[in-house]
């Protein structure tokens, strides 16, 4: 047996997942009374459930989440946002601080800009509605944009936050993750360097264990 | 002028039972998958099955267009099979032609019966499969490396296709037919199965083969394709195992 296998098994599509009493969470299906996982990811149980957690994927929108979005396109009351998921984002007027009185969209938020925002409804026809009213959202200006893999914030957050605190701890960074993956960075230009590193680091081992350790000593040691 | 079906002077098989480039009647040419090789698309996949080297690069599930393709209840799978001008001796004229429509058509069928499709509405899941090197086989290569890619991009798969081709050359029932074999032989039989359930989702047959001599091909591709499910499955976990390993030489 391997070390994967012992502790963080990987399981692949098709494989049989043995629930042990649990109830089926994410990432499993079930056919003729047996269990499979229908994507390849790391077993984990929580709360009397199994899950699959995905080690890759596209970003898939879920109700409450905050994420960075693109302004793609502009209609009459309301903006398009890129989300990089499967389907786009919309943000009406009602729904930020703005009032528009007949103004230009693009006055407000052009094309190209971004904006922390979090999904506020998903529709049955699948059309995601975005919202900036809330505590923390807002318009982004300045600083850096990167790019990582949406089934990797989790990770990139530690258990509650240990991860990205240490990180703003040690480089001083200011850092605004994404659920969707799009990680928004400012600071200073060599500390965002070593951060962007880090993040391509994180992104690679999220699957092994102790990270957070091993992040830490990293940033020490580029001090 | 040689036609499919006859027979020609050209000796496939030797008198000690083996072909031309030395295998035997049921071997395998070597085989070997590495997954997520392309970092811009979301999934992607190298295989190099003998003298076939293919490369898939997966996209999605991302918004359908144009718009009209758009299925409101489930996704549609984009399969392109692509040969490269370079890929065969004489060079092959780009674009799609005849064979390659109908071989986007079988692979992309055969993928779909795998995807769950109903998660992702409205959406295309797009599959580019790049043929660099042919040497006989190369739906099937390309099949096989296809579901690895889409494992790679995460998409949500009852199980991973994998296929295997057998044949008939010199009266004999062949696996895994090569270039040559493929040309002068009697038969050429791809055939792809679901590995957990061995529910056959592509199955398509060139020349002429008997009933029994249909069974035992269709054996010993489903022997083989269990084979190679298993090297899929490698390729994939070895895209995870080199951090490990690497972690574990810097500790010691």
């Amino acid at each position: 047996m391997n070390k994967l296998d012992s502790e963080r098994r990987i399981v692949l599509p098709g494989e049989e997942i043995d629930l042990n009493g649990m109830k089926q969470g994410n990432g499993i299906y079930h056919e003729n009374g047996k269990y499979y996982a229908y994507q390849m990811g790391v077993v984990q149980t929580y709360n009397n459930y199994v899950n699959i957690i995905p080690l890759s994927g596209k970003y898939y929108p879920v109700r409450n989440d905050r994420v960075i979005a693109k302004v793609i396109d502009i209609a009459p009351s309301f903006w398009i946002m890129d989300i990089r998921g499967p389907y786009p984002g919309f943000l009406h007027i009602n729904d930020t601080p703005w009032k528009s009185f007949d103004q230009d969209l693009s006055k407000i938020l052009g094309v190209g800009d971004t904006v922390f925002a979090k999904v506020n409804e998903i529709t049955e026809s699948r059309q995601i509605w975005l919202s900036i009213k809330d505590a923390g959202l807002r318009k982004l200006e300045g600083g850096h944009i990167i790019m990582v893999q949406p089934t990797k914030v989790s990770r990139i957050i530690g258990k509650g936050g240990s991860m990205v605190n240490t990180i703003k701890e040690l480089t001083g960074v200011k850092i605004q993750l994404g659920q969707n993956g799009v990680v928004w960075l400012d600071g200073q230009a060599d500390k965002i360097l070593v951060v962007r590193k880090v993040l391509r680091y994180i992104e690679k081992e999220a699957h092994t264990s102790g990270l957070t350790d091993r992040v830490r000593k990293m940033l020490e040691e580029s001090r | 002028m040689i036609e499919l079906g006859m027979q020609s002077s050209i000796k496939l098989i030797n008198e000690d039972g083996l072909r031309i480039d030395g295998r035997k009647p049921n071997e395998l040419r070597p085989i070997r998958i590495e997954a997520g090789i392309l970092n811009r698309a979301d999934g992607s996949a190298y295989i190099e099955w003998g003298g076939n080297k293919v490369l898939v690069a997966v996209y999605g599930p991302r918004e359908a267009f144009p718009k009209h393709t758009q299925n409101p209840s489930r996704a549609v799978i984009n399969a392109r099979y692509n040969m490269a001008a370079f890929s065969v001796d004489e060079r092959k004229r780009p674009g799609p032609d005849r064979r390659a429509v109908e071989i986007s058509k079988v692979i992309g069928e055969a993928l779909e019966s795998a995807i769950f499709t109903e998660q992702f509405p409205r959406t295309s899941i797009d599959v580019y499969i790049e043929v660099l090197q042919a040497d006989a086989g190369t739906r099937i290569a390309g099949l096989t490396a296809a579901s690895v890619a889409l494992v790679d991009a995460g998409i949500p798969m009852r199980d991973m296709v994998v296929g295997c081709a057998a044949g008939k050359i010199d009266g004999h029932v062949v696996l895994d037919l090569n270039k040559e074999e493929d040309n002068y032989g009697e038969a050429d039989l791809p055939m792809a199965i679901i590995p957990r359930t061995q529910e056959i989702v592509l199955l398509q047959m060139d020349g002429h083969l008997t009933r029994d001599e249909l069974k035992v091909a269709m054996d010993m591709s489903k022997k083989a394709s269990l084979y190679i499910s298993n090297l899929q499955r490698q390729a994939l976990l070895a895209k995870y195992r080199e951090g490990e390993e690497k972690e574990a030489e810097k500790n010691e």
